[in-house]
């Protein structure tokens, strides 16, 4: 008996529709989200992600509209993140059914709004999510160091990623989503050290993302990288596998899972 | 026979909303009110307490909506009541989140912070206490009914709840160590898991609620 180990299928959304970017480019569509979702919910997802990746107005009313939607349907958590900035942002979405959100580049730019959102919303609701890069390697610069990078990966903030998982911790993240750009749609599966990094070095829930392309690497990120739970997209929206056959490949690996 | 009323109360805080849905979905014929009106609360058939967040900002909006006084008469009335997470630890006496906070009184005992623990890779067990774990039934309940025992529902939290007399523990849960996944006494019943937001057995769970007349 024990707390079991998550799976969450990401579903990134451009104006109400369900997309997916390799390497954050090179968008293909994936259907409508509520329906997506509720497919998803049948399989026994555990939590379910929506990153609004829309940058109008017009397409954050309809992710709002969408998580209204969707959370009239399936009973599991769903985070919610893309686009949140200030505490109103927050707000609408828990508003609209969201249990979570999902906080990135606001928390960059001003980390004092993680500890404001904590303050007023709980700890349970804020997810700081992480876009790291991998700046050093361990066999040419003797050890591994991953940055913080914006702009869809394009500008390096300097800042170091586990230094940084920690500081979010102590400023009231609830949990972390940690992406790796390097992997991120390449299939060939998690940064497997920088998955370690961060969720050895934190005391809250890990979620590692970013390139899985098989059942085996959602293994790989429990039982190698220590996450507490391990979210993929594309190998589930094209059907190549099922929620439930990833979950049995991971209880086959020995990992307490909800089936 | 009167139409059922459920009233779910509203002081502030939390995601109201997902157990609203949750129970429209369970009970589209009951009425569902999401308010903090007295006489509303007073004349519903079946109330719930939901809350998340910290115990101090809860406690806090509770009194300023007078919401303690309404949750006594509630109980005291015979209404079948049911408390989720925050909801059931504000039932307690006392918690030690934020310093010590004082609580409800229902039931006789303290919310504490988890005990240290150490997980499979030999590292502490991570806190809060998040996703979907067993449920023991450490006793008969009608809100039981048509789930098995040791199904799995969904947890976030840091804190929780130790009762003084164990024979209202309803259910179970182990992590780093064995807590009070459920309570109940005589109408009331509440759960440190979310019913809302665990799938059929936490929907089933909602609708033995919906259908209980608050006898045990």
């Amino acid at each position: 008996m024990a707390l079991a180990k998550r799976i969450i299928p990401c579903l990134d959304v451009d104006n109400g529709r369900v997309v997916k970017g390799v390497q954050f480019l090179d968008i293909k569509d994936a259907g409508d989200p509520v329906e997506v979702a509720k497919r998803y919910n049948e399989q026994g997802a555990d939590e379910i992600t929506f990153l609004d990746i829309t940058a109008t107005h017009e397409g954050r009313d309809t992710m709002e509209d969408t998580v209204r939607k969707m959370a009239a349907q399936v009973f599991i958590p769903l985070t919610v993140g893309g686009g949140i900035r200030e505490l109103d942002d927050i707000q609408r979405m828990l508003r609209a059914g969201a249990d979570k959100v999902g906080i990135n580049s606001a928390a960059v730019k001003r980390p004092e709004f993680v500890k404001e959102a904590a303050e007023r919303f709980g700890k349970q609701c804020i997810v700081v999510a992480i876009d790291a890069k991998q700046i050093a390697f361990a066999d040419k610069d003797g050890e591994n160091k991953w940055d913080i990078f914006t702009h869809g990966g394009r500008k390096d903030t300097g800042i170091d990623a586990v230094q940084w998982a920690i500081k979010m911790e102590s400023y009231g993240a609830g949990e972390i989503l940690l992406t790796s750009m390097d992997q991120d749609g390449v299939k060939k599966g998690f940064d497997i050290a920088l998955v370690r990094a961060v969720s050895d070095a934190v005391n809250i829930p890990v979620i590692a993302s970013g390139g899985v392309g098989n059942l085996q690497h959602l293994v790989d990120g429990v039982i190698e990288g220590h996450a507490d739970a391990v979210l993929a997209a594309s190998i589930f929206h094209f059907g190549e596998y099922s929620i439930k056959e990833a979950k049995l490949a991971m209880q086959d690996a020995g990992i307490e899972m909800r089936i | 026979m009167t139409q059922t009323t459920v009233a779910v109360i509203d002081y502030g805080m939390g995601n109201l909303h997902s157990v609203g849905k949750a129970i429209e979905k369970v009970a589209p014929d009951a009425k569902l009110v999401i308010t903090n009106d007295h006489d509303i609360i007073l004349n519903a058939t079946h109330v719930l307490l939901p809350g998340v967040g910290a115990m101090r900002d809860c406690m806090g909006e509770m009194i300023k909506f007078n919401v303690d006084k309404i949750v006594h008469a509630v109980i005291k009335k015979g209404t079948p009541f049911l408390g989720i997470c925050v909801g059931m630890q504000a039932l307690l006496n006392r918690s030690e989140e934020n310093n010590g906070i004082e609580c409800l009184n229902v039931f006789d005992g303290d919310v504490v912070h988890f005990k240290a623990g150490i997980d499979d890779n030999g590292l502490p067990l991570k806190i809060p206490h998040m996703g979907w774990n067993q449920v023991k039934q450490t006793s008969k309940h009608p809100l039981w009914e048509n789930i098995k025992d040791n199904t799995r529902f969904y947890y976030v939290h840091s804190y929780h709840a130790q009762l003084k007399d164990s024979q209202f523990q309803m259910g179970q849960t182990q992590y780093s160590e064995s807590f009070c996944a459920a309570i109940g006494k005589d109408n009331v019943f509440a759960t440190q898991f979310h019913p809302e937001k665990s799938h059929d057995a936490g929907l089933q769970l909602l609708k033995n609620f919906v259908n209980w007349n608050g006898k045990v």
